[in-house]
């Protein structure tokens, strides 16, 4: 095999298996608090749960917050393993956003949060500039909460299609059958224009879009895009 | 970006020895055993000329399921690649939240559906630790050998089909007789093959039947010898040594910031192995290697998943010395329904059953994120329970969702044929990335 490379090994003890958690409490991430001393008053709160850290911050902080603890050298999150959102079946509770990242460094996990009411515009800072990782992550979040990411390059649905009218399926309003009948989704279905398959970005490559016929020219630049 | 690169690759064709017997005999220019082959020289410069627009996909056998890459070509170098998913999409996350724990594990079975077993203890895993629930140590070790299991017959998937993109038909047929031989454990232990949901909250769905360890050793001594011989097959022949080496090559750095995982980030030289830096089921009392490559390309991610059914034999061959006897399933009556027979005799049980299976176990209000070491890289289930019996968020952390995102940065420069090793050398899932 491959000789190892020695720049990302991680460092320290072997860590063994998490056993006996409490539920609440316990060893808090050593980052939370590093946080809170950098970032005076970006930490709306913090609690351990189940040997997690979870920090809540502040909405116009976080994309400064995870730059920090990307760039920091005693912090070095450097990898972004999941970003999500949640929405509470109780309809009064805030949304949430969720990015949960890893130290391999360090072998740390922490998971920073950021409450979204439902009356403000649903809209967190985007960290696509510190990973390139975010891009799909925050693509689908998208897709299924309609939350916004400022500053994605790219923002559209990923998982949907883009002419998809019924909403952002995760959404707690949202029916589990789907917003419309069996019978109005064939409906739909049959009436889509199965040419329009590519999007005008893609048919900008190459000509292509000059090389279709007339007729399918006038019916592509209708209104009647799948854009799958 | 293409490396610089040397690779020893043995180019045989049939000759005749001495007294007329086929034999392999070496092309070697000056008398060695070997020739070099050199990663492909860097992208030509921009001839000029028209662009052409490439749909491959969703209905294309090489892109294992239905992905669809819109790709915009000069002569037959990649410009720009546009992936397009969800053609799979089925809303499991969104059925979860109308689920009962036990009855979402089905689901999981069919997201990824080469690691079945995998994904079900994966999901007890996270759905345990919202509980606070400790397994026995018998389902520890039980659940470490299904996983690894699980992990042989991913990586063979893998191999057979990416050998057939690539042009090698022999290692498929020989590495799905040995999924087969797997799949047949799994057949005597879940009672069902593929779709296993073997695995429940506080336990197994079974216990192993009597002898079945002996099935399971025999299959730890003959699988080394069919991987062996697939080895012989590939990693020095010079046409997979051709078709792989400089493709795809994402550097460490890029690799951890496109939150690449599993086989695809080793390749890249970045030792993270869940298993090893956030251990679950006990995996640090194991002993086994992290394989890491260094070139980050396709010959190299085909490397470390070789090595990882070498270790993942190691492991089984250690699960199988300790595995305790003991109960299976935790004693713990919030998750665990009563003996049948009690159940159908006492009241007490009977209503212990019936409330169990109607209404549910109730974790308390909480959140958690576990991750395994998936075939495929780091697996995470998120739940957030606000303290019913059904999940108010289930999030699955698809691993080839997110290494798949990288496959504009890594074809961009290739030609278009390598487009499809390079996708194959992500081992996605569909299933798993649309969910």
């Amino acid at each position: 095999m491959s000789a190892p490379f020695t720049i990302y090994q991680p460092a320290g003890e072997q860590p063994s298996t998490p056993k006996n958690l409490p539920h609440k409490g316990g060893a808090a991430n050593p980052s939370a608090a590093a946080i809170a001393a950098q970032f005076p008053g970006a930490v709306l709160r913090s609690h351990v749960m189940w040997g997690e850290t979870t920090v809540f911050v502040e909405q116009s902080k976080l994309h400064d917050v995870v730059q920090w603890l990307h760039d920091d050298a005693a912090q070095c999150y450097e990898y972004l393993s999941d970003v999500t959102a949640v929405e509470y079946r109780d309809a009064a509770q805030p949304m949430e956003v969720v990015w949960h990242l890893r130290s391999i460094k360090h072998r740390r996990f922490l998971r920073l949060k950021v409450q979204l009411a439902k009356t403000e515009p649903l809209e967190v800072p985007s960290v696509w500039d510190i990973y390139k990782g975010a891009d799909w992550l925050e693509r689908e979040t998208f897709d299924m909460f309609g939350i916004k990411f400022a500053g994605h390059p790219d923002l559209r649905r990923i998982l949907l299609w883009e002419s998809f009218q019924e909403g952002h399926p995760l959404r707690k309003d949202f029916p589990l059958r789907g917003r419309l009948s069996r019978a109005q989704q064939l409906t739909n279905a049959l009436s889509a224009n199965p040419e329009a398959r590519y999007s005008m970005e893609e048919l900008s490559i190459a000509d292509a879009f000059e090389e279709l016929p007339l007729d399918m020219r006038a019916r592509l630049t209708g209104d009647s895009r799948t854009g799958e | 970006m293409a490396t610089k690169r040397t690779i020893e690759v043995e180019l045989s064709t049939t000759g005749l020895d001495r007294e007329g017997r086929p034999q392999r005999v070496p092309l070697v220019s000056e008398g060695g055993v070997a020739v070099a082959l050199e990663a492909p020289p860097a992208l030509e410069p921009d001839l000029g000329g028209e662009h052409m627009l490439i749909n491959i996909g969703p209905q294309h056998p090489a892109t294992h399921g239905v992905l669809r890459l819109v790709l915009e070509l000069d002569g037959e170098t990649v410009v720009r690649c546009i992936p397009h998913i969800g053609y799979l999409h089925c809303g499991f996350e969104k059925i979860g939240e109308y689920r009962q724990y036990n009855q979402i594990i089905p689901w999981t079975d069919r997201e990824d559906y080469l690691n079945c077993i995998g994904n079900n203890i994966a999901f007890s895993l996270g759905a345990e630790r919202l509980f606070g629930i400790e397994i026995t140590p018998r389902c520890t070790v039980l659940r470490v050998i299904a996983m690894e299991l699980s992990r042989i017959a991913s990586h063979l998937v893998w191999m057979g089909t990416t050998g057939i993109d690539i042009g090698a038909y022999t290692p498929f047929l020989w590495s799905f007789q040995e999924r087969e031989n797997i799949y047949n454990l799994l057949e005597g232990w879940f009672g069902a093959r593929l779709t296993t949901s073997g695995s429940r909250v506080g336990g197994m769905a079974a216990d192993i039947p009597d002898k079945w360890l002996e099935g399971l050793q025999g299959f730890i001594r003959t699988f080394p010898k069919t991987l062996d011989e697939c080895d012989r097959m590939l990693t020095k022949n010079a046409i997979w040594v051709g078709r792989t080496v400089g493709l795809g090559v994402m550097s460490p750095e890029e690799a951890m910031n496109y939150g690449l995982s599993g086989p695809m980030i080793r390749a890249s030289g970045v030792a993270y192995d869940v298993r090893r830096d956030f251990p679950y089921l006990d995996y640090e009392t194991y002993d086994f290697d992290v394989p890491v490559g260094n070139a980050g390309d396709v010959y190299d991610r085909y490397l470390v998943r070789m090595e990882e059914m070498r270790q993942s034999v190691r492991i089984l061959e250690q699960a199988v010395k300790r595995l305790p006897d003991g109960p299976v399933n935790v004693d713990d009556a919030r998750v665990i329904l009563p003996p049948k027979h009690k159940a159908t005799s006492e009241m007490e049980s009977m209503i212990h059953h019936f409330k169990n299976v109607m209404e549910g176990p109730r974790p308390p209000i909480g959140e958690t994120y576990v991750a395994v070491e998936a075939p495929k890289g780091e697996k995470g289930y998120y739940f957030v329970s606000d303290g019913t019996s059904k999940p108010a968020r289930w999030r699955i952390r698809p691993p080839s969702f997110v290494n798949l995102s990288a496959i504009p940065r890594m074809v961009e420069g290739h030609l278009l044929s390598d487009v499809i090793a390079i996708n194959a050398s992500i081992d996605i899932v569909m299933g798993e990335i649309d969910r």
